[in-house]
């Protein structure tokens, strides 16, 4: 009897938290040939935090967020938005894919990309009007790109590049963001106009989680962290789990050599 | 003059003008999908699915050899990712393999059957006969509003209409989710696209022109039109939707010139006679894209 009690109530903490939870996956493994890219993962990002996941190359990072976003087929594991399934809930995520995934010679301008974030609202066919450009004009003024609006995609520069997938993200107007490496190869200038922009959302309720390489900016720009590598490692506040200890853990002997590369960049 | 030209011109210029547009217009996200060989890889393994058709049916008819090469097509679409799956084998390669072979055991069926009393060879495979497609009770411009000669207007006119009309209603629905899954596939997924069979979808269009266009044209002129028009396209403009109607009137203007050059070429250089039209529509389409190289706008990548 006092054990089902316990059971029940356990399973009701568990449930509130789900809900409480912007995304959450669970057991999710994923395997590209014989070895799983990742092992059945759990993760629970917190709504209206900014989540950092880390970890070492090749650790799964972007299979992970590929996965959590439906883009990846999973061998195991479920994924629910705000408690829902996914599928439901695909008007809720913007994604911005890693820079390096498209042809940036394809012929298309700067506002067109940005147009795309409105292609599930506007639907097959619906008509185009004059109050979804100013939308998107004014998604890409949030990250200082308006001037640019006429521009083929492949006359931009990284920074500006990453900047454009990042207002083609806001014109979904979505509850969750979800970033692949969104500053990698990034000019200082894009960074900060990035991260205000990620900060902004966060304080207006919206959830960010982040592929994130530069271990030295984590707490400077992160609330959450997860360290991944292949399997969950840790997890939590990053005031609490972003220790020394658990970056050991997560990288191994390849600590030294993550910071050493950062520094080189850095210099 | 205008009833020659109705008679013995028009219905193979405007079937020309059609195929090359039906091929040119699906060929845009092929190229840029980098699936450019696919059009190429459809148009050749026709052969073995309308040869197929003969053998089994005896007829040269228009329903069994479409049926037949639909058919080969798809085998041939499900053999590529076999081999390029189970092989492991780059999809260009896997390919490359399927539509030779196909193409080859075409030839082969065809040299081995009886096919001296009907209009299925190998050069018909390759050139098709657009020049013969001739509209024989036709009597001038009126006859374009005579029902009863109308009746009478070479079938692959309506049929490759059909196939045109087919495809630009395609693109034109799927136009947002094409876009997107071409230049941005994981974002497009992302946005909940299916973009796999959209894929499959995409490639099932060609087919259908490629298909449509074997018969009248052959597969020479199709293989050019997938490629060409859209690749001069994309050096005039830098906008995805320019690119496209730029390739159309690119395709349509080979398939003008390149007849007219055809018929009248080789008398106008004192020559007799006239050249294959496929195969000059095809030339001209890659001299045309030849000028866009040397001179469009857009010529270079901008990163």
């Amino acid at each position: 009897m006092s054990i089902s009690v316990v059971k029940n109530s356990n399973l009701d903490a568990d449930r509130a938290i789900r809900t409480a939870s912007a995304l959450s996956v669970r057991g999710l493994t994923v395997s590209y040939g014989q070895t799983p890219a990742i092992f059945s993962v759990d993760m629970t990002v917190r709504t209206g935090a900014m989540t950092a996941i880390v970890g070492p190359n090749g650790a799964g990072k972007s299979t992970l967020l590929k996965a959590a976003l439906g883009v990846v087929k999973p061998l195991a594991g479920t994924v629910s938005v705000f408690g829902q399934p996914l599928a439901r809930m695909r008007d809720r995520i913007a994604y911005v894919p890693q820079r390096a995934s498209v042809d940036w010679d394809f012929p298309t301008r700067v506002i067109d990309v940005v147009m795309m974030g409105m292609y599930r609202k506007l639907g097959l066919l619906g008509r185009i009007r004059a109050s979804h450009r100013a939308q998107a004009m004014a998604c890409l003024d949030r990250v200082g790109m308006s001037d640019f609006a006429t521009r083929q995609i492949g006359q931009l520069s990284g920074g500006q590049q990453q900047r454009v997938f990042l207002a083609r993200a806001l014109a979904q107007d979505a509850d969750i963001y979800v970033l692949d490496e969104p500053f990698a190869g990034v000019d200082a200038a894009t960074e900060k106009a990035i991260i205000a922009v990620l900060k902004e959302l966060r304080d207006t309720g919206r959830t960010v989680v982040a592929v994130h390489h530069d271990l030295t900016t984590v707490p400077d720009y992160f609330d959450d962290v997860v360290l991944l590598n292949t399997q969950i490692v840790a997890a939590g506040l990053v005031s609490k789990t972003f220790t020394e200890q658990n970056l050991q853990a997560t990288y191994g002997g390849r600590l030294a050599t993550a910071r050493a590369d950062l520094e080189s960049t850095a210099g | 003059m205008g009833a020659e030209f109705v008679a013995l011109s028009l219905p193979s210029m405007l079937i020309g003008i059609c195929v090359a547009v039906a091929c040119a217009l699906p060929g845009n996200f092929l190229l840029l999908r980098r699936q450019a060989l696919i059009g190429d890889a459809i148009s050749h393994v026709v052969l073995p699915g309308i040869v197929v058709a003969f053998l089994l049916t005896g007829l040269v008819a228009t329903g069994p050899m479409l049926v037949g090469a639909a058919a080969a097509a798809v085998l041939a679409v499900v053999a590529i990712e076999a081999i390029r799956r189970l092989g492991r084998i780059e999809a260009g390669a896997a390919m490359g393999v399927v539509f030779t072979a196909m193409f080859a055991g075409g030839v082969l069926l065809l040299e081995q059957s009886d096919t001296s009393n009907v209009h299925l060879d190998v050069e018909h495979a390759l050139f098709g006969n657009l020049e013969s497609l001739i509209w024989l009770d036709a009597t001038g411009w009126r006859s374009l509003l005579d029902l009863d000669a109308l009746a009478t207007i070479p079938v692959e006119l309506p049929r490759m209409a059909v196939a045109l009309i087919v495809i630009c209603a395609f693109l034109y629905v799927f136009w947002r989710p094409l876009s997107v899954s071409t230049f941005d596939e994981g974002y497009a997924q992302g946005l909940g696209i299916a973009t796999a069979p959209l894929g499959l979808a995409l490639v099932v269009i060609s087919a259908i022109a490629a298909v449509a266009a074997f018969d009248a044209v052959g597969s020479i002129i199709v293989i050019a039109m997938f490629i060409c028009p859209p690749a001069a396209a994309r050096m005039v403009t830098n906008r995805l939707g320019h690119q496209v109607a730029w390739s159309a009137a690119f395709a349509a203007l080979a398939a003008i010139i390149g007849y007219v050059l055809a018929g009248y070429g080789p008398l106008w250089l004192g020559a007799y006679g006239s050249v294959s039209a496929a195969g000059m529509i095809a030339t001209v389409s890659g001299v045309i894209l030849a000028i866009a190289a040397l001179a469009g706008p857009h010529r270079a990548p901008t990163a």
